[in-house]
């Protein structure tokens, strides 16, 4: 193994092939019978929240802003991909139809991405923050009032009730306010998902060694010095926060064609679950994105492994957040796990880790 | 160094994946349920409702009643000789929760579902339960969509049953001319019923003067639509909404000084229980339950006291729809003589025969008892009553 690789390179390859080993484990196991239901049917969820909290990474960790809002790009994704779904049910290859949907979902929502982030880019911090948040909520609230039906003359919306549609004899009501999209057809598989996930790495990990990576890097780290040398801040920061979008957009489509029925609920869509990826994001490591992955995939396993406790799962579940929290992050936490490294067992002793900065 | 980082890399995916088949196994014997497992046959039965966030009143009501009506089943010799296990899993009234419930059920071996009980994570679960032809029968899962498998039964009414009933009841007797509606257009089962609510209208004669939304975000002060439904001089307002909601409107009405009619759907059962709550407001307020905790009849009166005395707490209709579930399962696996030796698959269709032949006398289920159509659906007769003196009181 001499250098022909950067160091870069290297980590990203890695991180690839845990995704991919994770991959072919899992299938060893569904194949051979060994993995349980309820782990056969988190398959999908989990890949959708890497996949979210992957894109929020970019977000927080690349451009360095903080955004609470991502949810609501998910719910765009999810409705739009369903409503792709709906309309075309039959028309052509379920196949092709999905690819469609996932394609449409991240175009939609990197659409709304750009329009969201023109007025909320011009804002730096907490501001940015509350924004977000607010756009996020307004996302979920017009998606739990917006009616669409279809009926032979085309396509009929309406922002009231459903009797404002007036549907034809032949209509059918798409979205139906606060009841959503239900009958969904479930395209999502494991595959699909793992598929996704390594796309979105590979956006990502590209775009942050790229000329454009760079860039944005650089407006995070001192927004005046990048300005001073010619980087175009509006436009990649919207690029960044487009891109991320688009991304929580296709995590949407595969939560939309993993369940039967969509509802814009503050549970799923709200500023939850929002703050749920956030901590994802921040559990794993701000800008890390391995981190991200395994963070990702641990909390959305804890509540469901922690079912045999009953009614403390969830008091369970928030006290070993903040443990892990902890023992990730605190200063102290951080010269133990150095002086206890596995890298120092192996007897390399270089400088200690560090990642995640 | 590089062979170091990586060797830990592939440790943590392979640690990673064993996590999750090793405590996907170990959830299999981490659960266990009511009854005595002393190697007999038992009859497993899965519950999915929410227990802990906001909907966690009509997940442990129905826990709860679940609980009761399999103890006093059990204590009754069981259904046909065998007895009865019930595992209870949270769904947080969350769709996703709410399949990995449903698998972690799968997982334990449950051969038939009463579940769950509210009605987005239902559509979720029937269509999971579908691909397994699991025999499910939902209390409360009150939205068109939820019974749209042929595996899948109810037993609340539909919400366009409610707002087909609810306008019939008033036109036929005349109540008002001039109708208000307070809704939340945030909630399937409110806007559900008003929307067949606003359809059935047209062919009655009154005349809907007001109808005013409200979402989830904004459930404290209705100021805006009570003013709204009194210009438009509506003397009836009709509250499709749950009664925390409706205890808030009446209060509200009652300061600004306007005083219609006003008629509620199951929802509003319970109105009478909420804390700090003048009762007096409630006064002459109709609505249309299957269900009324301080109804006169002998069935209703044991469950109402068996079910305070354990749990402290008068039931609500949520627990009286499960108590009744657990009878009707009970009932439709008697009648097809189902017993637990046999697979999951077979025990539905079995189920699916037995629901269509039986009559249930449950708590919910008016004079005429319960039977159902294959399609899924309840045949019951909406009771309503009025509210005098503190307590209901059937109409006519």
């Amino acid at each position: 193994m001499k250098k022909k690789m950067s160091k870069t390179t290297k980590n990203n390859f890695i991180t690839y092939a845990m995704v991919i080993i994770a991959y072919v484990i899992v299938q060893a196991l569904v194949l051979s019978g060994s993995l349980s239901s309820l782990m056969q049917g988190l398959l999908v969820p989990l890949c959708i929240y890497v996949i979210l909290a992957l894109s929020l990474n970019l977000t927080v960790g690349v451009l360095g802003e903080l955004s609470l809002g991502h949810a609501g790009f998910m719910c765009i994704g999810a409705f739009t991909g369903a409503f792709f779904s709906k309309c075309t049910q039959g028309a052509m290859p379920d196949g092709l139809r999905f690819f469609l949907a996932i394609v449409l979902g991240a175009a939609v929502a990197a659409f709304f991405g750009i329009l969201i982030g023109i007025p909320v880019l011009r804002l730096r911090g907490d501001y940015l923050a509350i924004v977000t948040l607010a756009f996020g909520e307004i996302i979920k609230n017009v998606m739990n009032v917006l009616f669409i039906g279809k009926d032979s003359a085309g396509f009929h919306f309406s922002l009231k009730d459903q009797m404002s549609l007036n549907l034809g004899t032949d209509g059918v009501v798409i979205i139906k306010g606060a009841q959503g999209i239900s009958g969904t057809p479930k395209n999502s598989t494991f595959t699909i998902g793992v598929i996704m996930v390594l796309i979105t790495l590979f956006v990502i990990l590209n775009l942050m060694n790229s000329r454009t990576g760079r860039a944005v890097m650089a407006i995070r780290d001192n927004r005046i010095a990048a300005e001073s040398v010619g980087i175009s801040i509006t436009k990649y920061k919207l690029l960044a926060f487009s891109v991320s979008a688009s991304l929580a957009g296709i995590a949407g489509v595969l939560y939309a064609h993993n369940l039967a029925t969509l509802t814009a609920l503050p549970k799923n869509f709200g500023y939850n679950m929002s703050i749920m990826i956030l901590v994802f994001v921040v559990l794993g490591g701000i800008g890390n994105m391995r981190g991200s992955i395994i963070a990702a995939v641990l909390l959305t396993l804890l509540p469901e492994l922690l079912r045999g406790l009953n009614d403390y799962r969830m008091l369970i579940y928030a006290i070993v957040l903040i443990v892990m929290m902890l023992f990730n992050w605190s200063p102290k936490a951080q010269d133990w796990k150095a002086r206890h490294s596995l890298k120092r067992m192996f007897g390399k002793k270089e400088q200690t880790a560090k990642e995640g900065n | 160094m590089k062979n170091g980082k990586k060797i830990l890399s592939v440790l943590l995916a392979g640690a990673m994946v064993l996590g999750m088949a090793g405590c996907g196994n170990s959830s299999n014997s981490g659960t266990s349920g009511s009854a005595s497992g002393s190697g007999e046959a038992t009859f497993k039965i899965g519950g999915i409702g929410p227990i802990t966030g906001a909907a966690a009143v009509y997940g442990q009501a129905v826990k709860n009643a679940t609980e009761l009506a399999i103890d006093e089943i059990n204590a009754a010799g069981g259904i046909n000789g065998y007895q009865v296990e019930l595992n209870y899993q949270d769904d947080e009234h969350d769709a996703e929760k709410s399949v990995n419930a449903y698998n972690t059920l799968k997982d334990w071996g449950m051969q038939a579902l009463l579940g769950t009980v509210t009605s987005t994570p239902c559509i979720a679960v029937a269509n999971e339960a579908a691909a397994d032809n699991m025999f499910m029968l939902t209390p409360s899962g009150s939205a068109v969509e939820c019974v749209a498998n042929d595996n899948v039964f109810r037993v609340c009414f539909s919400d366009p049953n409610q707002g087909l009933a609810s306008a019939q009841y008033i036109g036929e007797n005349k109540l008002a001319t001039k109708v208000a509606v307070i809704y939340d257009s945030s909630d399937v089962y409110s806007s559900g019923i008003y929307e067949k609510f606003a359809e059935e209208a047209k062919n009655q004669d009154f005349e809907i003067v007001a109808a005013e939304a409200f979402t989830a975000d904004n459930n404290k002060d209705f100021s805006t639509q009570i003013q709204k439904a009194k210009d438009a001089g509506a003397d009836l307002v009709f509250l499709p909404i749950y009664y925390t909601e409706a205890s808030l409107i009446l209060d509200q009405a009652n300061k600004t000084g306007y005083a219609p009619k006003f008629f509620g759907c199951d929802g509003m059962d319970g109105i009478l229980s909420v804390e700090n709550f003048d009762t007096s407001l409630a006064e002459g307020v109709m609505l249309l339950t299957p269900f009324a905790a301080d109804a006169e009849d002998e069935a209703t009166q044991n469950f109402v006291s068996t079910f305070k005395e354990k749990y402290g707490d008068t039931p609500n209709q949520f627990a009286a729809d499960a108590y009744d579930g657990m009878y009707a399962i009970k009932a439709a696996f008697e009648a097809e003589k189902v017993t637990p030796d046999m697979s999951v698959s077979d025990i539905c269709e079995a189920a699916k025969t037995g629901m269509t032949s039986i009559t249930v006398n449950g708590l919910t289920a008016g004079e005429d008892g319960i039977t159902w159509t294959a399609d899924g659906e309840p045949n019951k007769s909406p009771k309503a009553v009025v509210i005098t003196d503190g307590a209901y009181k059937a109409m006519q």
